[in-house]
C-alpha cells in the first residue's frame, strides 16, 4: 500500500471546485424544468383528461422503466440521428433536458400522491367560491401538496445533482469530467476521485442543511 | 329571488332530494332542520354544485341553470352567486384569515389586491377578528376559524349564502361567538339559507322554517307557528326528540 498524495489532491480541490457551477445550474435548471412538468403530469393523472391520460401513463413508466444513461445515450447519440435539427444540440443541454425528463416521471408520481393528500375540504371550499379547476389547483392545492411532497422532492434533487456526474459520458466538463481528465493525466486515480466524491458529499449535505429551513418555511402556516 | 324546482339528487337507488320546490325572497332568511340523513346537507351543497343534482332548475338573481343540462360556465356563475359555511370551516391552510377572505375577491372577482385587502380587514373587523389578520387557520380556535369562514363568504357579497351546519362541528364554547357573528348578518337583510339543530337560534331570526324528511319538504312556515304549533306528526315527533 502506498501512501495518499495529500499535496496532489490539496491542489485539485480548487481545480474540480471551478466546476461545481456548471453542475449546480444544470441540476437547477433540470430541477425547475422538472418540478413544472411533473405538476402538469400530476395534475393530469389526478383530473385525468380523456385521451391524454394513456400518453402521460406511457410517459412515467417509460422514464422510470428505463435507465438515466440508457435515456442520455438515447437523446445524445440516438435521436439526433433520426430528427436532424437535434444535431445542434449540446451535451448541457442534452443532460438538461435527459435529467427533467426522467425526474420529472419520479417526481409525478410524489406529487400525484401529495394531492390526493390534500384534505377534500380544500378542493371544496375552492370550488365553493367559484374557482375554475386550474385557479383551485394553482392556487390552493398545489401549493399544498409541495409542502407534503417537499422531502421527497429534495431528495430527487439530490439524487439529480449526483446524475449530473453522467453528463461527461456526453463529453460535458463538469466536476466528474475534470476530475476523470486530470486523473489520466496523473494517474493518481484514487486520489482524484476520492477528492470529486467528498465534494459531492460536501454539496449534498449543504443542502440538507437547506431541506431543513425550507420544511420549517413550508409549516410556517401549520404551526399552532 | 332564489327559485328552486323539482331538485332531484340521488345516491345509487335512493333519492336524496325528490323534487324539492323552494323560492326564496331577497333578504329572507330560512332555516332547514330535520333529522339527520334527510337531505338538508345535500340541498345546500347541491345549490352550490358541491353535489351535482340530476334534475331540476336553480335560479338565484340573474343566474338560471337546468341542473341536468349544467355546462362549466354556468356551474360557475351559480358557485359565484352563493356563498358557502362549511360545517368544519374548510379555510384554505395556506392562506393567512385575511388572504382566506381576498382569495376570492382577487381571483375569482379579479379585484385588485389593495382594494381586496381593504375589503378583507373591513370584514375581519365586523367579525371581531381585526387583530388576527395575519394568522394561519392552525393557529385559530374553531370559533375563530369560522367566524373567517363566515367573513370569507360575506365578503364575496353573494346573493345568497348557505350555512351548512356552522356550529355543529364546534366546541360548546365556541357556538355562542358563531351565532352571534350570524345575527349581524341576519340583521343586514342578507338572504340566508342555514342549516341547524340550534332551535332557539331559528326562532330568533328565521323568516321561515323549512322541516326536511326523507328528501322532502314536509312542512314549512313562521317560525312561532311551526315550532309551536307543528302539524304533522313527524315534525312534532323531532321537535319532541331535539327540544
Amino acid at each position: 500500500m502506498r501512501a495518499l498524495d495529500l499535496d496532489y489532491m490539496l491542489g485539485l480541490v480548487p481545480v474540480i471546485l471551478g466546476y461545481v457551477p456548471l453542475t449546480l445550474f444544470m441540476a437547477a435548471v433540470a430541477m425547475l424544468c422538472a418540478l413544472v412538468l411533473a405538476s402538469l403530469l400530476a395534475v393530469e393523472r389526478v383530473i385525468r383528461v380523456p385521451g391524454l391520460d394513456w400518453l402521460v401513463v406511457l410517459f412515467i413508466s417509460f422514464f422510470r422503466g428505463t435507465p438515466l444513461l440508457v435515456q442520455l445515450f438515447l437523446f445524445y447519440y440516438g435521436l439526433p440521428q433520426v430528427l436532424s435539427f437535434l444535431t445542434q444540440i449540446n451535451g448541457v443541454t442534452a443532460a438538461i433536458m435527459g435529467l427533467t425528463l426522467h425526474f420529472s416521471a419520479y417526481m409525478a408520481e410524489a406529487i400525484r400522491a401529495a394531492i390526493t393528500g390534500v384534505d377534500r375540504s380544500q378542493w371544496e371550499a375552492a370550488q365553493s367560491i367559484g374557482m375554475t379547476q386550474g385557479q383551485m389547483m394553482r392556487r390552493i392545492v398545489l401549493p399544498q401538496a409541495g409542502r407534503i411532497a417537499a422531502p421527497t422532492l429534495v431528495n430527487y434533487f439530490i439524487d439529480m445533482i449526483k446524475g449530473t456526474s453522467l453528463a461527461f459520458t456526453l463529453g460535458v466538463t463538469e466536476m466528474m469530467g475534470a476530475t476523470q481528465k486530470e486523473a489520466s493525466g496523473s494517474f493518481l486515480y484514487f486520489e482524484a476521485f476520492l477528492v470529486v466524491a467528498v465534494l459531492y458529499w460536501i454539496i449534498v449535505e449543504v443542502l440538507s442543511q437547506g431541506q431543513k429551513q425550507l420544511e420549517t418555511h413550508l409549516n410556517r402556516a401549520y404551526a399552532r | 329571488m332564489i327559485s328552486v324546482r323539482g331538485l332531484t339528487k340521488r345516491f345509487g337507488s335512493t333519492a336524496v332530494l325528490d323534487g324539492i320546490d323552494l323560492d326564496i325572497a331577497e333578504g329572507e332568511r330560512v332555516v332547514v332542520i330535520g333529522p339527520s340523513g334527510t337531505g338538508k346537507s345535500t340541498l345546500l351543497r347541491c345549490l352550490n354544485f358541491l353535489d351535482r343534482p340530476e334534475a331540476g332548475t336553480i335560479e338565484v338573481g340573474e343566474t338560471s341553470v337546468d341542473v341536468a343540462r349544467a355546462t362549466k360556465r354556468e356551474i360557475l356563475s351559480l358557485r359565484r352567486a352563493t356563498a358557502f359555511v362549511f360545517q368544519n370551516y374548510a379555510l384554505f391552510a395556506n392562506k393567512t384569515a385575511k388572504e382566506n377572505i381576498m382569495e376570492a375577491l382577487v381571483t375569482v372577482q379579479g379585484r385588485p389586491r389593495d382594494e381586496a385587502e381593504r375589503r378583507a380587514l373591513e370584514v375581519l373587523a365586523e367579525t371581531g377578528l381585526a387583530e388576527k389578520a395575519d394568522s394561519y387557520p392552525a393557529a385559530l380556535s374553531g370559533g375563530q376559524q369560522q367566524r373567517v369562514g363566515i367573513g370569507r363568504a360575506m365578503a364575496i357579497g353573494a346573493e345568497l349564502m348557505l350555512f351548512d351546519e356552522p356550529t355543529s362541528a364546534l366546541d360548546p364554547e365556541w357556538v355562542g361567538e358563531v351565532l352571534d357573528l350570524m345575527r349581524r348578518v341576519a340583521e343586514q337583510r342578507q338572504t340566508m339559507l342555514i342549516v341547524t339543530h340550534e332551535m332557539q337560534f331559528a326562532r330568533e331570526i328565521a323568516d321561515r322554517v323549512i322541516f326536511m324528511e326523507g328528501g322532502r319538504i314536509v312542512e314549512q312556515g313562521p317560525p312561532g307557528q311551526l315550532l309551536e304549533a307543528p302539524r304533522d306528526e313527524r315534525l312534532r315527533r323531532f321537535l319532541r326528540r331535539v327540544t
